[in-house]
């Protein structure tokens, strides 16, 4: 497998007013071509902050990351979309601010949304469209600028449980086939192990990590029919019982 | 469409219509009851004029060709200063979202400066500019730009930080960020300081015509008081009221306007 992150040793410290905090103390994952891994830890832990980092928002305070010329596409926990634009010049956003926007590139993009049932809607306004849909579009602006490495920050949290399930089915399957790698935060486990060959655990802040589960699922396929394997309740009450019971 | 969606939108428009008249109604009521009480001389006419005195003062402006002078003279101040306070305004209002040291080291001079009654600096603008349209017009931006500017700015601030980061994360710079969002996502703001803009300039562009005393309908009201004659103070009241709407309407076509366009 060929690996295109690596981070080493990662440390980042807040500074405020009030105080310093470790919000990130010692850090250190692969992601290999292809691979999805899943972040879950306490809130507050410092997830985000891996994430943020990672994409450039925030500078590291110390350690190593190793990227190989790759493009990193950002997946906020809100949708963000911009209400006075079109969905289709919402997904457009990230190629205009790069002034990459050509027509290969926005054709590209409509492919895309027509792909993945947005076609009717590529000139409508976001508050016609539901929460899982707004999410779609969210992922494929992301997606927009071609990017190698998914950043997802708790995607789904502001879903209910039902969109919440079939999202994570059409996730997982436009990234498996657009050959994304993908490293996601979670705070739901089920999520994490339905989605992910691997879960990463993290302690409370400042967060180290805890342990790392590598999941195998007999005839595991898509989100939903993984929930239905043997082993996904073993691996759900293992991981429950690290992020909660600890003394 | 079903015929109880009929029967609603019948009702609807009827209510409307009610309210609407009612409205005209109590406008002549009020007018009548004014004629009536100075033609049964339960008030002092001399005073407190009557709609048939009123009405004969335009008339006569109309006349002697001054009437349209003086509202054009007033109109125009009101639009330019409007123009003025509004762009400027706008202008600072980024430059202090842009440059937060700025903001942070104006923060106390522009709180002094909006609660200021700015017609206390009156007289130094006349002496300054003179008794011009120079003075009017810079009375009228002074009273409408802190207001637009305190406005402005904060919506620009109160800008959803996930929607920065998200421009961020596609290593946005700062001018895209100003461009593709912190001015669209205002818009509702801008209009709304518009509406309140234009009626600041109308009271600063009167305020100045009183100092300035040449010409606009100021000038008229400044005037009549001071030969005392009522008559001519009432009727640019009115005009004022009449222009005021005007303006107002004015700017709701402007907003119109640009929503269809988006
Ligand atoms: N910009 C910031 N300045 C100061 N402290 C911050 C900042 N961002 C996050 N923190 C702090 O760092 C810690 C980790 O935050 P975060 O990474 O958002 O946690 P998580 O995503 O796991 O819930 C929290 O205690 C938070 O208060
Ligand atoms: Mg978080």
């Amino acid at each position: 497998m060929n690996e295109i992150l690596k981070i080493n040793h990662l440390k980042k410290t807040y500074h405020t007013l009030e105080k310093e905090t470790v919000a990130v103390k010692d850090f250190s994952m692969s992601l290999e071509e292809g691979e999805f891994i899943a972040i879950v830890g306490p809130s507050g832990c410092g997830k985000s902050t891996i994430l943020s980092i990672l994409s450039g928002l925030e500078e590291k305070t110390d350690g190593d990351i190793f990227l190989r010329d790759k493009q990193i596409g950002y997946m906020l926990q809100t949708d963000a979309l911009f209400d006075w634009l079109t969905i289709l010049d919402n997904c457009l956003l990230g190629l205009k601010i790069k002034g990459e926007l050509t027509e290969e590139k926005k054709e590209y993009v409509i492919a895309l949304l027509k792909k993945y049932g947005l076609g009717d809607f590529l000139n409508s306004y976001p508050n016609h469209l539901s929460g899982g849909m707004r999410q779609r579009v969210a992922l494929i602006r992301t997606l927009s600028i071609k990017p190698d490495i998914l950043l997802m920050d708790e995607p789904f949290s502001a879903l209910d449980y039902q969109s919440r399930l079939t999202i994570s089915d059409d996730v997982y399957n436009i990234l498996k086939e657009e050959k994304k790698s993908l490293i996601m935060v979670t705070h739901d486990i089920a999520e994490a192990i339905s989605i992910c060959s691997k879960v990463i655990v993290l302690s409370e802040r400042p967060c180290t990590i805890k342990k790392v589960f590598p999941i195998h699922l007999t005839n595991g396929s898509t989100p939903i029919e993984n929930r239905k394997t043997p082993e996904f309740p073993i691996y759900y009450d293992q991981i429950w019982k690290e992020i909660d019971y600890e003394p | 469409m079903s015929r109880e969606q009929k029967n609603y939108l019948k009702k609807r428009k009827r209510k409307k219509l009610l309210i609407v008249s009612l409205q005209i109604f109590l406008l002549l009521f009020l007018l009548g009851l004014w004629q009536i009480a100075a033609n049964q001389e339960w008030i002092n006419t001399f005073i407190f004029s009557s709609p048939n005195r009123v009405i004969k003062t335009i008339l006569n402006l109309h006349q002697d060709g001054t009437l349209y002078h003086h509202i054009w003279v007033t109109f125009y101040e009101t639009i330019l200063s409007f123009l003025i306070g509004t762009l400027l305004g706008i202008l600072i209002a980024t430059i202090l979202w842009w440059f937060d040291v700025l903001a942070k080291v104006l923060d106390p001079y522009f709180t002094v400066l909006n609660s200021l009654p700015k017609v206390a600096l009156g007289p130094i603008i006349l002496i300054w500019f003179g008794a011009n349209i120079r003075s009017i017009i810079f009375m009228a931006v002074l009273i409408s730009i802190v207001v637009t500017i305190l406005n402005i700015y904060q919506g620009f601030q109160n800008v959803d930080p996930q929607k920065i980061k998200l421009m961020k994360s596609f290593r946005a710079k700062k001018w895209q960020i100003c461009m593709y969002l912190v001015f669209p996502s205002n818009f509702q703001t801008i209009m709304a300081t518009l509406k309140l803009n234009i009626s600041m300039c109308l009271i600063g562009v009167i305020m100045g015509e009183f100092l300035v005393s040449k010409e606009g309908i100021g000038y008229l009201i400044m005037y009549g008081s001071q030969v005392f004659n009522l008559n001519l103070v009432i009727s640019g009241i009115a005009l004022l009221s009449i222009m005021a709407t005007f303006l107002y309407l004015l700017i709701q076509c402007l907003e119109k306007f640009f929503v269809k366009k988006n």
